[in-house]
């Protein structure tokens, strides 16, 4: 089970999270602006690093806001998290 | 290299089984090959084969960093089916059951496949009718499917809680007759020695570290076993995908996450078919030793951590004994963890890559055992004519430039999802 410290509750388990994907992603900010690099940049294409990992959880049974969470892939330890 | 049949198995009986050779050769690495294929699991070994058998290429290595078929080759659940709904997945898979059904005879290896049905089931009206588009799609495209009613799926898996007063009652399901199971390590083992037997080099503890290429393409990889020149590199390495396409300077649309599986304690014969429950998400068989086999989800967030956690183990295993209360007291025996590549649309990824010379086989998400012959036929085929076969053309990494995504399940760009 990982524990994720959230800044508003304590350490809490995964099942109680909701997995949000990479936080390095963003949506392009004037969309009638972006072109095709720019949406598959967003929809698709992901750095996947075998390491730290920046990824967004969402504490859904619990007080619900969004966190950054930034977690080692390779052994699940968690080196910082932050509020959204 | 001699042929395995009943007449060799008499013959080195009279010997006391003392003249056994091994299946392949351990070579050590020239400084050229005309292809490289990264990655020794079934997918690299079948390339390597049928690179040789098709396309008379038999210059070629396949490079292992550990040993045959230890990654994702030997941790799934050996289910071979081609029920899917899209066309372009419909007709790969079904190559591949064709490919399956030849097999064993054609590698002169007994990859112990066994036709013992894949039935999934539904617990919804409205799930029955999917099924039943689904099925009709894939009889479009020439795969056997059936539509069964609660009574007829009670009386093909004998066993399983048919009652009506449970949470998810048993509607029917959507049976494959010709899909079921085969032996993972055997498949590798048959196409490495069959690819052996044609020359072609298999070497193991042997990590590619780096891909060299200069303008006009590849020029080599560095290994941990030195510099290997080739002009044709063919990356066959679900779960590092990314890692390895970033050596040639490929970005990739796929997350790695961790697959988990588990195996019971072995018990005498109780299911003989492939069972997958439809209002949650297991499937289950029983092995040749006897071991219930059973998987689920994927964990659901990213990792390279070959070892998953509990809760999925545990929704898989509720699941199970809401089909089987009987088996409420075997015991769990094994658990692991595979890596996976998952793309964002849910389907593979095979064909060229923008880097001439640099080809790609990855993106299995977790069907990736049961398309091994059919991957390795058209993965073979693109590296040998640089272009893609006509089963593959659709699994291009252009598709997610272009908008034709096969997004068989409709979740969207979300790996975590498929």
């Amino acid at each position: 089970m990982i524990l994720i410290p959230c800044p508003h509750c304590g350490p809490r388990e995964q099942t109680e999270f909701t997995y949000g994907g990479d936080a390095g992603v963003s949506r392009p900010g004037r969309p009638e602006d972006a072109d095709d690099a720019a949406w598959i940049e967003y929809l698709y294409l992901r750095d996947n690093p075998k390491g730290e990992h920046v990824e967004l959880w969402q504490h859904t049974f619990g007080c619900r806001q969004w966190l950054r969470v930034r977690r080692n892939v390779v052994n699940h330890e968690i080196v910082a998290e932050e509020e959204t | 290299m001699s042929r395995y049949s009943l007449a060799s198995l008499v013959r080195h009986g009279l010997t006391g089984h003392r003249g056994w050779r091994p299946a392949w050769r351990h070579p050590e690495p020239k400084a050229e090959y005309d292809a490289i294929i990264v990655g020794g699991g079934g997918h690299g070994l079948a390339s390597a084969y049928y690179l040789a058998k098709n396309h008379g290429l038999t210059n070629i290595a396949v490079l292992e960093k550990g040993w045959l078929g230890g990654g994702n080759t030997g941790r799934n659940t050996t289910i071979v089916r081609s029920n899917y709904l899209l066309d372009a997945n419909a007709k790969f898979y079904e190559h591949g059951m064709k490919l399956w059904e030849g097999l064993s005879q054609d590698l002169n290896f007994n990859v112990m496949f066994s036709q013992r049905g894949v039935l999934n089931l539904a617990h919804s009206k409205g799930q029955l009718e999917t099924f039943r588009r689904r099925g009709n799609a894939m009889r479009l495209n020439g795969i056997d499917a059936e539509l069964l009613n609660g009574e007829q799926a009670a009386e093909f898996v004998p066993g399983m809680d048919v009652g009506r007063n449970v949470r998810f009652p048993v509607e029917g399901g959507l049976l494959q007759r010709r899909g079921g199971t085969a032996r993972h390590d055997a498949v590798a083992w048959g196409y490495a020695r069959g690819a052996d037997q044609r020359g072609v080099d298999i070497i193991q503890n042997c990590e590619v570290t780096g891909i060299r290429r200069d303008g006009q393409g590849v020029t080599g990889v560095e290994t941990s076993r030195g510099f290997i020149a080739t002009k044709k590199i063919g990356l066959a390495v679900a779960g590092h995908s990314t890692q390895l396409a970033a050596m040639a300077g490929v970005r990739l649309p796929i997350e790695s996450h961790v697959l988990q599986a588990v195996v019971s304690e072995p018990v005498k014969p109780v299911l003989d078919t492939v069972v997958t429950f439809g209002a949650a998400h297991l499937y289950v068989s029983q092995s040749d030793k006897g071991e219930l086999v059973m998987g689920g989800d994927i964990d659901g967030y990213n990792s390279f951590a070959q070892r998953g956690n509990l809760p999925v183990i545990e929704h898989f295993t509720a699941c199970l004994l809401a089909l089987f209360p009987q088996f409420s007291r075997l015991r769990i025996l094994r658990n692991w963890g595979g890596i996976m590549d998952m793309t964002m649309d849910g389907s593979p990824i095979i064909g060229t890559t923008p880097v001439p010379g640099l080809f790609l086989n990855g993106g299995w998400c977790y069907g990736g055992f049961k398309a091994t012959p059919a991957s390795g036929w058209v993965f073979a085929h693109t590296i040998a004519t640089e272009q893609p076969h006509a089963l593959n053309a659709d699994l291009s990494l252009e598709r997610f430039h272009t908008g034709r995504v096969l997004d068989e399940k409709g979740a969207g760009p979300y790996p975590w999802l498929h």
